[in-house]
């Protein structure tokens, strides 16, 4: 039996040192044991005591020297922290283990990796505690104030904690006292002293009891779930925290409390809400059927519509967007995903598209009534985003209502549709794009329509050559459009 | 003398705001107070300080501003017409209170909300101000969640998003027709353009590539929601269409659900009864399908009968039970998207099944130890020494694998 003799509990460095020498000595896990200087009264003789090794450097590298993956130096970083008896064992196992199996550390299933690798989340569980649970109390010295706290951590974390502790309270003086050990911060050096006792520590904060008054009416008693509370606050550190004092008197009293809400029959409104308030509570809303007289009408009525389900998932109806006397209007297909966000049409990728060929063909946007088949953005939900559908003929017969009245209301001398669904709301009919691009058509009002693709279309077509074809034929087609306006 | 009030002011308006159930301190921007004036830190991962016996976290200092309203909601604690205690905080009184909380270490930052009170602009201006002091006059970096008042102008939204690591607007009820007749003055359309304001403010505030100088900060933390559950008559398949709406829509962090919870001086339009808490459960689970495995809403609703989540077994196990043609999936080849498909292995497990597959090929007892429950999960895989056999077919699966009754998350 070769034993190993470790500066501290949590010496990692002496572990390392002691562990690679067993190792190239060729000492088997069985015939390795590992002691803590000091603890038990342990004297006598030790194969490697930690004085007697030096410490890591780059030049006296022996060619036995081995290299372990930096995963395994991290895990046994953390397990080392760990209270266990059999920590630095387990560690000197896997490292016996590595050298003929080097991927081990990634063998989560392994029985050893396993094992080390729960203590390590135990560890890091018991830091993320310490940052929850530490409560500081405030004091005041000969330099003035200070804040201390103590507290008992599951496993030996102050070391690697007290750093978090440093960033967060930067210019407060702190100390946190544990039965390992404690640490302290000046407000410009974090340093590392003995163990403390909880008498070390002050008895009280007069914030305390605004602590316990938040905690206790926080709390809602219909709702009682001891067995969530107690997996993630785990009794063993009540004692060191104020508010769980007031558990069980909490937990008592909320079934009487929760029974007395539901038997208690629902009083009358106050008397200041039936003066002040009740009488502006139903307000009308606009009238869905009644026929807009003008444009901020339609707008109106657009946001209050339910003539198909579409409001339901959209953000708002996006109406058109001009002057109330243009020459021109563009009917597109429906909003898009920024045109809901924006509340205003053509504002997204299409958008761009359209704008810059309206400018190629000599049309201003500003003198043109921009809006669409369909005021609601119809999309199916995907992860975080939202992806484009095609109205269905029932949602743009639907909607037609608000379209024809923007006709009515603006008079173009050419409503210009874009794509199918434009089509079909100004037809009537699902039109063949391609084939009627480009020509005037009579509408059923008499006034004068003509069709072309709708943009998206153009940032769909996957290869440049069609894409730019494309583009020169909806210019062209826009351009003919500003013929006939004259 | 001064002190008693402010506790009576403390307990009346953490009372008030207990009913959101948002209490996340996560996912903001990481910062500390080295080199700063003031205290405060947040490093990604959200901490909760303390558990109340109903087993929510107290993560943020979660109180109101006044619980005066002059809305009438029915489902609200502090709708106009009830006759609660009043009170209302001094934005100073709000600060100090933080600030004495923090530097204990009780909390992470503060969440604050507000009855409206005048209009929403005043109410939302004095929100933040509340922040604004915080980050400005003592330079606090620990973590700040504001309520939107939706109706509050739009630059008032803006100069939130400044302060604030996350904002949120309820839309509390997934029914519109229920919020119209339950919370008659507010209006949807208007929360859901308030949640756009903050998505586009979001994306804007997303450096690009090029950018040399970086855009302001505006809510790192993104925004969130809640859904009241069981005062609407909205089935779960409707919750779930309705979350997974907001969530592609505005590009929320979390949708909170939160069982309607009798509360005193309540109304009489709402069913007094005890909150369906396992519901709930069954809601956030089916959530956590939707974000991390890979579910769409309406495939969560094929396992759904008449709507509704089976209470008796978890959303994923439901699906799997009705789809037992896709199973047993084999752990040494299935893909990462099946695998999460599989009952019982959850996101890690699934990880940790991907990564040691590549040096050893597994067998049941390791994937024993990858999991939590191998029970669970057996009826569904074949693994080196493993296939279920009849098992994945057989008529009592689901009693099988629910060894545990649903009954054991009920109240008392």
């Amino acid at each position: 039996m070769k034993t190993a003799v470790l500066a501290s509990e949590t010496d990692f460095d002496g572990w390392r040192v002691a562990a690679r020498a067993l190792r190239l000595a060729g000492v088997e896990p069985v015939a390795a044991r590992f002691v803590v200087a000091g603890a038990d009264g342990q004297g006598g003789l030790f194969d490697i005591p930690y004085s007697a090794h030096p410490r890591e450097s780059g030049d006296e590298r022996n060619r036995d020297e081995f290299t372990v993956p930096a995963a395994f130096v991290d895990l046994a970083r953390d397990v080392i922290l760990h209270r266990s008896a059999d920590r630095f064992d387990l560690m000197y196992r896997l490292l016996w283990r590595l050298r003929d199996e080097p991927d081990l550390t990634k063998v989560v299933s392994d029985r050893d990796v396993a094992d080390a690798m729960e203590r390590a989340r135990n560890v890091s569980r018991s830091s993320h505690k310490m940052k929850a649970f530490v409560r500081f109390r405030q004091t005041h010295d000969a330099h003035g104030e200070a804040w201390v706290a103590w507290f008992e951590p599951a496993h030996r974390v102050v070391e690697r904690t007290a750093p978090f502790f440093q960033r967060r309270f930067t210019t407060m003086r702190w100390s946190i006292l544990t039965p390992d050990g404690s640490a302290h911060w000046d407000t410009e050096t974090l340093s590392f002293g003995p163990p403390a006792t909880r008498d070390m520590a002050p008895a009280e904060d007069e914030i305390e009891a605004f602590w316990k008054t938040y905690y206790a009416s926080t709390f809602n008693p219909a709702r009682l779930k001891l067995k969530t509370m107690q997996g993630e606050m785990p009794k063993s550190y009540w004692k060191n925290l104020p508010e769980a004092a007031l558990i069980p008197g909490l937990t008592a009293a909320s079934q009487g409390r929760t029974e007395a809400m539901v038997a208690t029959p629902a009083p009358a409104p106050n008397a200041r809400f039936m003066r002040a308030v009740a009488r502006d509570l139903h307000a009308a809303r606009p009238d869905a059927e009644v026929v807009p007289a003008d444009l901020a009408e339609v707008e109106r009525g657009v946001q209050a519509c339910r003539r198909c389900p579409l409001y339901r998932d959209a953000t708002q109806g996006v109406c058109g967007e001009g002057p109330k006397a243009a020459r021109l209007m563009i009917v597109g297909e429906q909003p898009g995903d920024q045109e809901d966000l924006a509340g205003r049409p053509f504002v997204g990728p299409a958008g761009q598209v359209l704008d810059e060929a309206l400018e190629e063909a000599g049309v201003d946007r500003v003198d043109v009534y921009v809006t669409n088949a369909v005021k609601h953005f119809k999309h199916e939900p995907r992860g975080k985003r939202r992806l484009h559908r095609t109205p269905d003929a029932g949602e743009v017969t639907a909607c037609r209502w608000w379209l024809d009245a923007e006709r009515r209301l603006v008079q173009p001398k050419l409503v210009l549709a874009l794509g199918a669904t434009a089509g079909l709301a100004l037809l009537g009919r699902k039109p063949a794009v391609i084939r009627e691009r480009g020509q005037a058509l009579t509408l059923d009002d008499g006034s004068v329509g003509m069709l072309t693709v709708h943009p998206a279309y153009l940032l769909r077509l996957p290869d440049r050559a069609a894409q730019s074809e494309a583009r020169r034929a909806f210019v062209e087609d826009l351009s003919a459009a500003r013929h006939l306006i004259g | 003398m001064a002190r008693l009030d402010l506790r009576k002011k403390l307990s009346i308006l953490a009372d008030a705001a207990k009913y959101d159930a948002s209490c996340s301190s996560s996912g903001t921007s990481k910062r500390d107070s080295v080199g700063g004036k003031g205290i405060g830190s947040t490093e990604g991962m959200g901490i909760c300080h303390a558990y109340t016996p109903d087993g929510r976290c107290i993560s943020l200092l979660k109180i109101l501003l006044t619980n005066f309203c002059i809305y009438d909601c029915a489902y609200c604690i502090n709708r106009a017409s009830s006759n609660v205690e009043r009170a209302r905080f001094d934005v100073d009184e709000v600060v100090d209170l933080t600030l004495n909380f923090y530097r204990r270490n009780y909390i992470e930052g503060l969440f604050l909300s507000s009855g409206i009170i005048r209009s929403g602009d005043y109410t939302m201006e004095q929100l933040v101000l509340v922040a604004k002091t915080l980050r400005e006059v003592h330079d606090f970096r620990g973590y700040i969640h504001l309520k939107l008042i939706p109706e509050a102008d739009p630059k008032l939204v803006e100069m939130a998003g400044l302060y604030a690591d996350r904002l949120s607007a309820n839309i509390e009820l997934p029914r519109d027709e229920a919020l119209a007749r339950l919370a008659p003055q507010k209006d949807v359309a208007v929360i859901k353009k308030a949640m756009s304001q903050v998505r586009l403010g979001v994306e804007a505030a997303r450096p690009a590539k090029r950018d040399k100088i970086k855009p302001p900060k505006f809510a790192p933390g993104g925004q969130s929601t809640q859904l009241i559950i069981g005062a609407d008559g909205a089935p779960d398949t409707e919750i779930l269409d309705r979350s997974a709406s907001l969530y592609g829509g505005y590009g929320l962090r979390r949708v909170y659900y939160s069982a309607f919870s009798p509360i005193p001086d309540s109304s009489s339009v709402l069913p007094l009864s005890k909150p369906p808490l396992m519901r709930e459960h069954r809601l956030y689970q089916a959530d956590w399908l939707m974000r991390f495995y890979g579910f769409s809403a309406p495939e969560i609703g094929e396992g759904a009968a008449g709507g509704m989540l089976d209470l008796a077994v978890d959303p994923k196990l439901a699906w799997a039970l009705n789809k037992r043609a896709q199973f047993p999936v084999d752990v040494n080849r299935a893909p990462r998207e099946m695998l999460l498909r599989v009952p019982g292995l959850g996101v890690k497990a699934v990880d940790r099944i991907v990564s040691v597959r590549r040096y050893r090929t597994l067998r049941l007892e390791d994937v024993g130890r990858l999991t939590r429950s191998v029970a669970k999960v057996r009826p569904f895989i074949t693994a080196l020494d493993w296939t279920p056999g009849a098992l994945t077919d057989a008529a009592d699966l689901k009693a099988r694998v629910t060894s545990r009754s649903p009954e054991q998350l009920s109240l008392f």
